[in-house]
C-alpha cells in the first residue's frame, strides 16, 4: 500500500487546519452557507435528510488495518456505530456534526485518511479493480497510476471548479471490475504488439439523468503519459463543459453534444502542447510508486491445500462460502476472499464498528494487514493462504460477514436512498431487504447463478441501476413510491445500459416483478447461460409477455 | 410566532397547516420552529401556521435564524394530525422527522 | 474596488471603462475584449497602459498575438464557482509566456485565492472588507502542491528529490 511521506501527511495536515479555519468562520458567519457549501463537499461533507454525511475516501479501495480501526473509532465515538460502503469505494457516515469536524480530520489525518474532493465540483476519489495486483488474469497492476493520478488530483488549481463532479476510475485486467465505461475518464490498461504497457482511454461514461456508456478516444496512451493526457482532457472540459444547466454539465454531455471524435481532436490538440512538460512521469518516479504495491511475502507453498477436501466435507457451509467468495489468486497456495455486506434482510454495504474492529484483525492475521472496499459495497481480503480459509471463515461467521452470495442476486448494489439522503425520491434499502429475503434461499440464489441487481432511490443512480443486468429505480409518485424496472445493463467490459421493461410497481409489486423476471430467465436459458446471455439472446420481449400480459 | 397561530387540534379537519423545519447548523440535527423563535427537535412541540400570511411570518423567522447562524436551510413544510400526533404530509419530510425506517433505533423515532 | 496585489492593498490605477463609454483623457484604462478588438489602434495610440477584460467565456487566445501591448488581463469570475478562468490564467502564463497581471476579478472569495494564486493570478479585486490579515491567510493556507504550474514553486515531487 501507498505510505505517506512527510510532505503527503502535512499536506493533509494543511488541509485539515484550513478547514477547522473556514468551519470556526461558518459558525461565527463570516462565510455564509453559500459560500462554505462548495468548501465543506470539497472535504467530503453533505447535509442530509438527518444530520452531516461525512464521505471518507478510500483511494482506489485499499485501506490497511489501522485505517479500518480508526474508521471504527470515528464512527463509534462521533456518529451512531456504523459506517456505509459505497459505490465509489468510499466510506460514509450519516450522522456527523459539524462542529466536530475538525477533530474527526486531526483523527482520519492521523492514519493518512481525509475527505477531500470526495464531494465537489472537482476530481473525485480514483477507483479501481478490487483485484489489483493480485488478479490471476491481471496484465498490470493499475494501483501505481491510481496514486499517481491521486496526488495530481488533490486540490489542483486548475481543476477544483469544474461545471460538475469528475469520475476516473482505472482497470489492470480483462474483467472490468472498476466500471471503467461509466466514468468521466475511464482506464483500461492493456499490452501494444510491442508488449509494452498503455491505457485505453475511454471518456464520457456516466450515470444520473442522462446514462452514457463511455467513449474510446485514443486506443494506446503510454502510461507514463497519463498526467498529461488526463490534464488535456480536464483543461477542455472546464473550458467548454456546459455551466448553465446542472444537469447538462457533465462532461458526457460535452462529448456527446461536440462527438466524441470532435472531443478527442481537442484533447489530442491540448496534449500535443504539454504532452512533454513536466506532467511526463519519469520512469525513475514510476518505479518509486510501483515499490509501494510490491507483492507481500508469499510463502512458497503448494497451489492446492491438501486438509481443503476434508474440510469441505465436514461443513457444508463452509463449502458454499469457499465455493462463492474466492476468486483466483497469482500466486500459488493464495486465494482472494470476498466478504459480503449485504446479509439477508440488512442494509447492503453497512458495517458497524464491532464489525470493522474485528475485521481489522483478520486482515492483521490473514493478508497482511490490508483490505478492499468493492464498488459492490463488499470487502475484500487480497491474499489469503488457502490453508488459512477454514479459520478465517469462521471469524467471518462470528462477525455476521459470512454471507456466501458474491455475484447472486442478493448481492445487491444500493444506494441509502430516501432513508438518508437529500437528492432520493424513494426508499431503496427495505426494497433490498425485501428481496434478498425473498431470495434467501442459498440452493436457489445459486441456481439463478451471477447476476447484478442494482438499485438507486433516485434518478442520480448512485446505486448504478443503469448498468445492472437487472436496474430498479424509485421514483415519487403522488407522495408513494414507485419502482421502474429496467434489465439489460452491465457495468463490465461489455458495458451496456438497461432498458425500462414497461410501467412501474409498487413497493411489493417490484419484489414480484423481479421473481417472474427470474423465473422467465429460469425457464428460458440455455446451456447454463448467465441472465444477461439469455436477456441479450432474447430481448425484453419474453420478459414483457410474462410481467405486464394480463393473465389468461 | 405570528398572532394566531395555534396548534392544531385533534379532529381538526387537515387543512393548510405548515410548520418550519431546517437543520441546525452545529450539528445538522433536523429542527422544527416552535414557540418563541426557539427551535426543537420534535415535530409535537410545534405550532403549526393554518394561513398563509402566518406560514410567511414563520418562514421569515427561519430565514432570520438562518443568517444568525443558528439553522441552514429553512423551509415550510404541510402536517396534518392524525391519532393525536402531528405527522409531515409528504413521504421525504416525514422521514425527516422521524429517521431512517431501516434503523428504527436510531434518530427521533429511538430518541437519540 | 480595492486591489490586492503583492501582499498589499493597493489602489486600483486602472480606470474600467465597460463597453463603449468614453475613454479618459489620460491614464491606464480596462476595457472589455469587444473594445479592444474594435479600437485597438486608438487605444495603442493614448500611450497608457492597456488593460482587456475577459468573460469566463472568453478564452486568451482571443488576444495572445497582442499580449506584448496588454498590461493587464482581468478575467472574471460571474460566480466563484465558474472555474474556466483557471484555465485562462494557467494558459496567459504557460502557453503564452504572458507576464503582465493576471487580475481576478467578479466574484473573488478569498477560500479561492490558493487556488488562483497557483494558476498565474497576481492581482485580486477584493470583493468584501475582510481584513488583510484574512486574506492573505486564506491564500497561503496552502504550502504543499503535488502539481506543476507556470510558478516556480516546487512541487511535492521536487521536494522529494532533494
Amino acid at each position: 500500500m501507498y505510505e505517506y511521506d512527510e510532505f503527503d501527511a502535512e499536506f493533509v495536515d494543511q488541509r485539515a487546519r484550513q478547514f477547522a479555519r473556514q468551519v470556526e468562520s461558518r459558525l461565527s458567519g463570516e462565510l455564509t452557507e453559500e459560500q462554505f457549501r462548495p468548501l465543506r463537499l470539497m472535504n467530503g461533507l453533505y447535509l442530509q435528510l438527518h444530520a452531516y454525511m461525512l464521505r471518507i475516501n478510500v483511494p482506489y479501495g485499499c485501506l490497511n488495518s489501522t485505517q479500518m480501526r480508526k474508521l471504527a473509532h470515528v464512527a463509534r465515538v462521533y456518529d451512531k456505530d456504523y459506517g456505509h460502503l459505497t459505490t465509489r469505494q468510499n466510506m460514509q457516515l450519516n450522522w456527523i456534526k459539524l462542529s466536530d469536524m475538525p477533530e474527526i480530520l486531526l483523527e482520519l489525518a492521523s492514519v493518512e485518511m481525509h475527505g477531500i474532493q470526495s464531494s465537489g465540483n472537482c476530481i473525485r476519489n480514483i477507483t479501481a479493480d478490487e483485484y489489483a495486483g493480485v488478479a490471476a488474469e491481471e496484465i498490470e497492476d493499475p494501483r501505481v497510476y491510481c496514486e499517481l493520478l491521486r496526488q495530481w488530483s488533490s486540490l489542483h488549481p486548475e481543476f477544483s471548479f469544474l461545471p460538475r463532479k469528475f469520475k476516473i476510475s482505472v482497470t489492470g485486467a480483462e474483467k472490468d471490475r472498476a466500471v471503467v465505461k461509466a466514468h468521466d475518464i475511464g482506464l483500461r490498461l492493456h499490452k501494444n504488439p510491442a508488449g509494452e504497457a498503455g491505457f485505453e482511454v475511454f471518456v464520457g461514461g456516466g450515470l444520473g439523468r442522462t446514462p452514457f456508456i463511455g467513449k474510446s478516444i485514443r486506443d494506446f496512451l503510454p502510461t507514463r503519459q497519463v498526467l498529461s493526457y488526463c490534464e488535456a482532457i480536464l483543461r477542455v472540459y472546464n473550458q467548454l463543459g456546459r455551466r448553465d444547466n446542472k444537469y447538462k454539465a457533465r462532461i458526457k454531455i460535452l462529448v456527446h453534444e461536440m462527438g466524441a471524435e470532435t472531443f478527442g481532436d481537442l484533447v489530442e490538440k491540448e496534449w500535443a502542447e504539454i504532452k512533454e512538460g513536466a506532467l511526463e512521469i519519469p520512469e525513475s518516479e514510476v518505479e518509486r510508486v510501483r515499490g509501494f504495491f510490491a507483492p507481500p511475502a508469499y510463502e512458497s507453498l503448494p497451489d492446492e491445500d491438501p486438509d481443503m477436501a476434508a474440510k469441505i466435507a465436514a461443513e457444508p457451509d463452509f463449502a458454499v462460502w469457499e465455493r462463492q467468495q474466492t476468486a483466483a489468486h497469482k500466486q500459488p497456495g493464495y486465494t482472494i476472499v470476498n466478504v459480503s455486506c449485504s446479509p439477508v434482510g440488512k442494509p447492503p454495504g453497512d458495517i458497524s464498528s464491532a464489525q470493522m474492529e474485528g475485521f481489522a484483525d483478520l486482515a492483521d492475521d490473514y493478508n497482511f494487514g490490508e483490505l478492499r472496499v468493492t464498488h459492490n459495497q463488499n470487502l475484500v481480503l487480497t491474499d489469503v493462504r488457502k490453508k488459512d480459509l477454514f479459520p478465517l471463515w469462521q471469524k467471518l461467521v462470528s462477525l455476521g460477514l459470512a454471507t456466501s452470495n458474491h455475484g447472486l442476486i442478493s448481492d445487491t448494489i444500493c444506494c441509502p436512498g430516501l432513508d438518508y439522503c437529500a437528492l432520493a425520491t424513494a426508499r431503496s434499502i427495505p426494497l433490498a431487504e425485501k428481496i434478498s429475503e425473498r431470495f434467501a434461499d442459498q440452493a436457489r440464489q445459486e441456481e439463478i447463478g451471477e447476476i447484478y441487481l442494482n438499485m438507486s432511490g433516485c434518478i442520480n443512480a448512485c446505486g448504478h441501476h443503469h448498468v445492472g443486468n437487472i436496474g430498479i429505480v424509485g421514483v415519487d409518485k403522488k407522495n408513494t413510491e414507485l419502482y421502474q424496472l429496467m434489465l439489460g445493463g452491465s457495468a463490465e467490459e461489455d458495458a451496456s445500459l438497461g432498458k425500462i421493461l414497461g410501467p412501474g410497481f409498487d413497493e411489493d409489486g417490484i419484489v414480484d416483478a423481479v421473481e417472474n423476471v427470474i423465473d422467465t430467465y429460469l425457464d428460458l436459458r440455455e446451456n447454463g447461460e448467465k441472465f444477461i446471455e439469455t436477456y441479450r439472446r432474447l430481448g425484453p420481449d419474453p420478459f414483457k409477455d410474462r410481467l405486464y400480459s394480463a393473465p389468461a | 410566532m405570528g398572532a394566531g397561530a395555534n396548534p392544531v387540534m385533534d379532529g381538526e379537519t387537515v387543512g393548510m397547516h405548515q410548520v418550519v423545519i431546517a437543520n441546525r447548523l452545529t450539528d445538522g440535527i433536523v429542527v422544527f420552529l416552535g414557540r418563541d423563535r426557539r427551535w426543537v427537535e420534535r415535530l409535537d412541540d410545534c405550532p403549526a401556521a393554518e394561513t398563509s400570511e402566518e406560514a410567511d411570518a414563520l418562514l421569515a423567522l427561519g430565514v432570520e435564524a438562518e443568517n444568525n447562524q443558528e439553522v441552514v436551510g429553512p423551509e415550510l413544510i404541510e402536517v396534518q394530525v392524525r391519532d393525536g400526533g402531528v405527522e409531515a404530509v409528504k413521504m421525504r419530510e416525514a422521514m425527516r422527522t422521524k429517521g431512517p425506517s431501516i434503523r428504527t433505533d436510531l434518530g427521533k423515532q429511538a430518541g437519540n | 474596488m480595492p486591489l490586492l496585489k503583492n501582499a498589499e492593498v493597493i489602489e486600483d490605477p486602472y480606470t474600467r471603462v465597460p463597453g463603449d463609454d468614453a475613454l479618459p483623457a489620460e491614464g491606464a484604462v480596462l476595457v472589455d475584449l469587444a473594445r479592444w478588438e474594435s479600437d485597438r489602434e486608438a487605444l495603442i495610440a493614448r500611450d497608457s497602459a492597456i488593460g482587456v477584460r475577459l468573460e469566463s467565456s472568453q478564452a486568451p487566445a482571443a488576444i495572445a498575438d497582442d499580449l506584448d501591448q496588454i498590461a493587464l488581463v482581468a478575467l472574471d469570475f460571474p460566480a466563484f464557482t465558474d472555474g474556466r478562468a483557471y484555465s485562462y490564467a494557467r494558459l496567459l502564463r504557460e502557453r503564452h509566456g504572458y507576464r503582465g497581471e493576471v487580475r481576478a476579478v467578479g466574484d473573488v472569495a478569498l477560500e479561492q485565492l490558493h487556488f488562483m494564486d497557483r494558476a498565474g493570478f497576481d492581482a485580486f479585486e477584493l470583493g468584501s472588507d475582510q481584513p488583510l490579515e484574512d486574506w492573505l491567510t486564506a491564500q497561503s493556507d496552502m504550502k504543499l502542491w503535488y502539481q506543476p504550474t507556470g510558478d516556480e514553486r516546487p512541487t511535492v515531487s521536487q521536494l522529494r528529490r532533494r
